[in-house]
Order: structure tokens, then C-alpha cells, then sequence
């Protein structure tokens, strides 16, 4: 089997240790690094995608790759250091104020990372301004709410509102979720998307990345 | 004999326990509550300041265990006893605080209105399987910082049946003990006789909000009861096996059992949960699934080995609709439920993972409530024996439909359902209008909301009820309280 073709299998096993020994006999061999990780590492990601859709593999699977590709990603960053690809792009995450309940949150940041996303965790009953001041701060792109409980609905318009206040309303797309919302709940707050699950979030965010 | 169904053998329950208890005290749980640290620290056991976690004693365990009650009555609107929360008693509530309604007319969930609720407090009411109401769903047309003491308002209008309820905020609770208070005269009266059972959740992998556990305590110090709803999912944020999920359920609940007890020994509390296993397909948390179950039934076992009644959200269903899915998962939860002896059965009425109430599925509910209590009553001896007689009798009149044997004993062996359970031939249920299953639940809805008579409460306790809620809403810019203005 090819190399490329082995690092994506091993992937998709979720074969960390396979991953890492393939990247580097690849790059002694001179594949340049920018090609391990599209023809290697994601196109394995993206076939593992495809059958966690197809309910050919379950989430546990789904992490496992993704941990198998940082196996490779590890080796490959340094050596790439400004590649776009390498910054998938940053989510600001949490759970808004008054709302304990964070494992949803928690799942989406899961998938995200192992998306190739870089997510910075706010944790739960996170106060509306400190959503913006850390998308802010970090230059964040995304922007993710959630919430389980009704009463807790009306914090996510706070923090969209105070996200037009401060100016960055238009730069940063702004993503909800949990149980007591709904695209239209979403659209009435001016959020830019609503997400029914985690594997949702992950094509959510790939779908603004490739059209920015 | 009154049939028992059990999941655990005795060595495995005790090994459990032991493994729970060694948690408790060795890897301890995190509590993000000063107050309870420093009251646990006060009890000897040793608190991680640093790290907000707690490492219980195995006498702290023992002592609780002894001044929880072993059961408790709860107590109707008028203070007469309605439910005994004992032994292999078992009584049906509906579950609690969905998101959302099932639309009867569109079939689409929608958010929920005061009217919905008061038309769900008179359905309640007229439900006979249902021992207890519970605040079934949240009313989206009051402000959100009064929305769940607003359902304990209209509860208590409209419904004589004790109340199985929760606040979502610690200021929430005292406005709902108070409207409680209102109803029973004195705060001594309320603790004497309890009214409501608010629910507790600590917060998996072993951990207490500051929240909820402040929920806990104030409960105890107005020995109002709690149940403990622990939630571990299996495969996600506990073991994926049962016996793993029950060893972090069973921690999870000793903890709170233990603050409780602490606060105000005696308190009386339910062993309960709202467990599940995690569905890493489609990210979900089934209840309708046999693990889940399971996990109930097993972790009842634990509660009564351990001497405390016991909960569990169970007898409920994932399904978006009133199909065969929403009827089967109802039935089989309520059937092992009610044979394991759970002593509050939180389910009837809910649907797609707790988040939508129906008041259709609350008829259709019932119904199966009623079919699962006749089975908890079992196989009797009824003058049976010795059986000759009696087929003398038979023989001789050719049939048995007015024996006297018969009159006495048919209202006991045979429990009817309601018209929801179709048991007519076909022929006539063809000549009776060919209704389907749902056709028929939204009758009994409409008939039994416009057979409710008004709840007589005693003097003042109605212009009270409303005088404090009015105030409470006016706080939040309300000046007009639905369904009463
Ligand atoms: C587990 C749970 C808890 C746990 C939470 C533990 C934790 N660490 O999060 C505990 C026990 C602590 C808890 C506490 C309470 N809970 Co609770 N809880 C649940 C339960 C059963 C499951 C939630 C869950 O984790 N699901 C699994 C995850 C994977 O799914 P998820 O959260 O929906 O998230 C997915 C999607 O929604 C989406 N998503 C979610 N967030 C986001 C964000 C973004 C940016 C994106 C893109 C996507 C996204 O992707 C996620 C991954 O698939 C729900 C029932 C339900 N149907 O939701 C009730 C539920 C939400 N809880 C409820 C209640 C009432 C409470 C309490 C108020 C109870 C009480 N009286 O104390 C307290 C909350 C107190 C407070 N102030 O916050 C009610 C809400 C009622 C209402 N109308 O608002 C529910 C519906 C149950 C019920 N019927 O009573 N709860």
C-alpha cells in the first residue's frame, strides 16, 4: 500500500502510533509536509466523516482518528509554521450565565478540536461580556452559545446584542445550540447559525471557513 | 405475592456499595458550595479547599443512613395523605419540566403557554393512576425569572394533588417554599406535612453545582423533601458498562443523601436519578432504552438495600410522536418500574428525551399506569380452593358470569382500562367511528378539562397564592398574570 494511503488508514483505525511512525518515514522520504497532511491525514479524516454519517462508525471512532491525526499534526506543525491549513480557525465556546449544563458544550468542543479547530473553552454560566471580550481578545472567528434551560434562552440574545454593540457582530459568526432552541429561535436572535449536535457544529464551521 | 423483578445479585449489590463507599471517601467529590464545605469539614470529613473537593468518612456515610427516613407520606392541597413513599409502594408522576408541548392539532412541539398549563393541571387532576402532579413543562408567556415558580402557582390553583417540582435558581426556591407555606398556613405545618418534593441534581462525574446543592440544603432546612436525580450517562461521562454507571450513580447520590442529612437530619429524600446511556450514534441520552432501564431499576435495588425510597424518570419515551415507539418505551419503563417497586415513577406524559410534554401521551399514559399497577397486585388467592365447587357450579349453570364468586371478586381481578386501550371487535369499533388510538386520548383530554371542578382551598390560601405571586411578577415589570387577569 501506498504511504499516503497507510497514514490515512491508520487514521481511521485511530492508530496514533502508526500515524506518527508513517508521517516521519514519509517525510525521510521527502513527501513535503504539506502533502502528507492533505493526501494522508485529511483525507482520512474526511472518510471517517463520511461513515460516522452513514452510521458505519460511532463518535468513540470519530475521536479516536481525530487523536491520530494530532499524532501526525504534531510533527508536521512545526514544519509548516503560516500554513492557512494548519489554523483551521478559533471558536470562542460556553454556556451562558444562569445554565449549569455544559456536556453538549462540552461534546461540541470535542468535535471541533478534532476537527483541526482551535477552541478556548469558557466553561458554563458564562457572563454575556465575556464571550465578546475573549472573541475579541483572541480574534476569534466563531462564537459558540449554549444553553439547556428556557429561562436561560434570552442570555444569548444579550451576548449577540452586546456583539453588535462592540463592533464585532459582522466579523465572527455566532453559533447556538441545546435543547430549548431552533433555527427559528436562532434566526429571531440574529444568531448567524444554529446546530442541532456536535458532527452538525463541525459542518457548520467547515462551511463558513470554505466560503470565507 | 406481589411480583418483583431485580437485576442484581446480592454479592454484586454489595460490591457495588463498597466500591461507592471507598469513592466517597478516597476520591472524594467536588462541591462548589463554601457553605456545605465548611458544614462537611465541621462533620470531620476532609475538604481540598483548592480544589472545592470533599472526602466523605465511612461513619458520615453510616450516620446519614440512619437518620433518612425509610419512607414519607406526601400530602394533598386539603393536607389529607395522598402518597406513601414506602416499601414496594409505587405511585406515577408526570415527568417533569419539558421545553416543550406536542401540539394536538398540528403535531408539532411548540412552546408552551400558562393556558396549556392550567389545561394540564385540570387534566392531571382527573387522572386516576396519577397520585401526584408535577410541574410538567415551563409556560413561556411569563418572564423566564419567574417561569418555574409560575407552574407551582398554577399547580396549586388548579390541581388538589401533591407536587413534584424543582426551582432553576436558588432566588426561585424561597418564592415556591413560600407559595407552599401559603397553602398549608405555617412553615411548621409545611414540614409536617409536605406539599412538594423538589428535585436535587448533582452534576456528573461527581460533582455539586452551587445551585443545586444549595437547592439541597435549603429543602433541608425547611424538611421539605428532595429527590436526588443523578445523572451519569454511560460511555460518555461515566463507565460504559451498567455496573460502573451504578458505582458513579450510587456515589453521586450518597453525597447529596449525606449534605441533606447534615443540614437537618431526617430530611426525607428519594433515591432517585435520571441516568441514561450515551447513544454515540446520535449524541443522545435515550430513556426509552433497555440500559436505561436497567440502570433505574438496578439503582432501586441499592436504595431499598440501603433503607431510602426511591425515584427514577422512567416510563418514558424518546419519540417525537404518539406512535408505537412513544407507547412502547412508556409501557416497558413503567412495567419494570412499578415490578422493581420504584417507589416515584417520573415519567408519564414525556416524550423525545424529556424535553416534550403531551397531554394526550398524559391519558394514553395513564392508562398504561393503570395496566402496571394491576400487575404489581399479582396473582391472588380468591376463594379459590378447593377448586371443586366451584367447577360443579360451573358445569351446572354452563357459565359463571353471575355467580356469586364473580360479583364478589370482579372489580379485584379485572382492572379496566379507559376507552384510550381499544377493546372493542372490530365490528363495533368500525361502527363507532374507526378512531385510532390518539382520536381517542384528545377526547378524554377535552372531556376531563371540562369535568374539573375548581380546587376548594381553605380561606384566604387562593387571594394569598396570587397576592405573592402578583408581587413576585411585579418585581420582574408583570403586571398582568396570565390566566388569572
Ligand atoms: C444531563 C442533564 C442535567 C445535568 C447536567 C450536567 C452537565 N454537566 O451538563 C444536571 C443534573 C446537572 C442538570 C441540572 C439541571 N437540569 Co438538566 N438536563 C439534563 C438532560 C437530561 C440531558 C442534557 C444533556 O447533557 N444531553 C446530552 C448532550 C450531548 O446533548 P445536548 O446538551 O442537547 O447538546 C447537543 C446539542 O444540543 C448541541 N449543542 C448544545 N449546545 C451547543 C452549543 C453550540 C455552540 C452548538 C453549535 C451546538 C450545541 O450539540 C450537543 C452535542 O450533540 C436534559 C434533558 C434534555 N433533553 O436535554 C435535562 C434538562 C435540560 N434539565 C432540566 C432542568 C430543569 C434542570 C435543573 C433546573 C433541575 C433542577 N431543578 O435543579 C438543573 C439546572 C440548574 C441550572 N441553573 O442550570 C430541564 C430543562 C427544562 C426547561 N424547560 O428549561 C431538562 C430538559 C430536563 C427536564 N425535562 O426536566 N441537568
Amino acid at each position: 500500500m501506498e504511504l499516503m494511503e497507510q497514514i490515512s488508514e491508520s487514521l481511521q483505525k485511530g492508530d496514533a502510533p502508526a500515524v506518527d511512525r508513517l508521517t516521519r518515514d514519509a517525510l525521510e522520504q521527502g513527501t513535503a509536509p504539506g502533502q502528507i497532511l492533505d493526501d494522508g491525514l485529511l483525507v482520512g479524516m474526511a472518510v471517517i466523516g463520511q461513515k460516522f454519517k452513514a452510521h458505519e462508525v460511532f463518535l468513540p471512532h470519530v475521536l479516536l482518528a481525530a487523536k491520530a491525526m494530532y499524532a501526525g499534526l504534531d510533527i508536521l506543525g512545526p514544519l509548516m509554521e503560516g500554513d492557512e491549513r494548519l489554523s483551521r480557525g478559533k471558536v470562542v465556546i460556553g454556556t451562558v450565565q444562569g445554565d449549569i449544563h455544559d456536556i453538549g458544550k462540552n461534546l461540541v468542543g470535542i468535535m471541533l478540536r478534532g476537527a483541526g479547530y482551535e477552541v478556548i473553552d469558557l466553561g458554563k454560566d458564562v457572563a454575556p461580556a465575556r464571550f465578546i471580550d475573549v472573541a475579541i481578545e483572541e480574534d476569534a472567528q466563531f462564537v459558540g452559545l449554549s444553553t439547556l434551560l428556557t429561562t436561560t434562552r434570552p442570555v444569548m440574545k444579550q451576548v449577540i446584542e452586546l456583539a453588535r454593540e462592540r463592533g464585532i457582530y459582522d466579523k465572527v459568526r455566532i453559533l447556538v445550540g441545546g435543547a430549548p432552541l431552533n433555527r427559528a429561535y436562532a434566526e429571531e436572535i440574529g444568531a448567524h447559525a444554529y446546530c442541532f449536535d456536535g458532527m452538525n457544529a463541525v459542518d457548520c464551521v467547515n462551511g463558513f471557513m470554505n466560503r470565507s | 405475592m406481589r411480583p418483583r423483578i431485580e437485576f442484581l445479585d446480592q454479592q454484586l449489590l454489595e460490591r457495588i456499595v463498597s466500591e461507592a463507599r471507598d469513592l466517597l471517601c478516597n476520591l472524594g467529590i467536588e462541591i462548589h458550595n463554601n457553605g456545605i464545605l465548611e458544614l462537611l469539614s465541621d462533620h470531620g470529613a476532609r475538604v481540598e479547599s483548592n480544589t472545592m473537593r470533599v472526602f466523605y468518612t465511612q461513619e458520615l456515610i453510616d450516620r446519614s443512613l440512619e437518620t433518612a427516613p425509610s419512607g414519607f407520606h406526601l400530602y394533598d392541597v386539603a393536607g389529607k395523605p395522598a402518597v406513601d413513599l414506602s416499601g414496594f409502594n409505587v405511585q406515577f408522576t408526570p415527568g417533569s419540566a419539558a421545553i416543550h408541548i406536542l401540539d394536538h392539532d398540528s403535531t408539532e412541539s411548540r412552546t408552551p403557554t400558562s393556558a396549556d398549563y392550567v389545561r394540564y393541571t385540570r387534566l392531571v387532576s382527573g387522572l386516576d393512576h396519577l397520585a401526584s402532579q408535577s410541574t410538567a413543562f415551563i409556560p413561556g408567556d411569563v418572564h423566564e425569572k419567574i417561569s418555574d415558580s409560575y407552574r407551582l402557582f398554577l399547580s396549586l390553583l388548579h390541581c388538589p394533588k401533591p407536587v413534584v417540582t424543582g426551582a432553576f435558581t436558588v432566588e426561585a426556591f424561597e418564592v415556591m417554599k413560600d407559595l407552599l407555606v401559603a397553602v398549608r398556613g405555617s412553615e411548621a405545618e409545611l414540614a409536617a406535612k409536605p406539599l412538594a418534593m423538589f428535585s436535587c441534581c448533582p452534576t456528573s462525574p461527581l460533582k455539586w453545582s452551587d445551585v443545586t446543592s444549595q437547592n439541597l440544603v435549603d429543602c433541608a432546612r425547611h424538611s421539605i423533601p428532595v429527590e436526588i436525580i443523578s445523572m451519569p450517562m454511560s460511555g460518555f461521562i461515566a463507565p460504559v458498562t451498567l455496573v460502573g454507571t451504578l458505582v458513579q450513580h450510587t456515589v453521586e447520590t450518597l453525597s447529596g443523601l449525606i449534605i441533606s442529612q447534615l443540614v437537618n437530619p431526617g430530611t426525607p429524600v428519594l433515591y432517585g436519578g435520571s441516568p441514561a446511556y450515551f447513544d454515540v450514534r446520535y449524541e443522545t441520552t435515550p430513556m426509552g432504552a433497555p440500559e436505561t432501564q436497567m440502570i433505574d431499576c438496578a439503582y432501586n435495588e441499592i436504595g431499598k438495600y440501603l433503607g431510602i425510597p426511591t425515584q427514577a424518570y422512567i416510563g418514558l419515551s424518546d419519540s417525537k410522536l404518539l406512535d408505537t415507539q412513544a407507547g412502547l418505551e412508556s409501557s416497558m419503563g413503567a412495567t419494570l418500574a412499578a415490578l422493581a417497586g420504584i417507589n416515584n415513577i417520573s415519567g408519564p406524559g414525556m416524550m423525545d428525551f424529556e424535553s416534550c410534554y403531551s397531554h394526550e401521551k398524559l391519558v394514553i399514559d395513564n392508562e398504561i399506569c393503570g395496566m402496571t399497577l394491576r400487575l404489581t397486585r399479582g396473582i391472588e388467592e380468591r376463594e379459590d380452593f378447593p377448586a371443586r365447587p366451584r367447577f360443579e357450579e360451573l358445569l351446572r349453570e354452563q357459565h359463571l358470569l353471575i355467580s356469586d364468586h364473580t360479583m364478589r371478586y370482579l372489580d379485584q381481578e379485572v382492572a379496566y382500562p379507559g376507552p384510550v386501550i381499544d377493546r372493542a371487535n372490530r365490528a363495533r369499533w368500525q361502527e363507532e367511528g374507526k378512531r385510532t388510538m390518539g382520536q381517542r386520548a384528545h377526547q378524554i383530554v377535552e372531556q376531563t378539562v371540562a369535568a374539573h371542578e375548581p380546587v376548594s382551598h381553605a380561606g384566604d390560601v387562593r387571594k394569598e397564592l396570587i397576592q405573592r405571586m402578583r408581587a413576585e411578577a411585579a418585581t420582574y415589570g408583570m403586571d398582568r398574570l396570565p390566566e388569572i387577569d
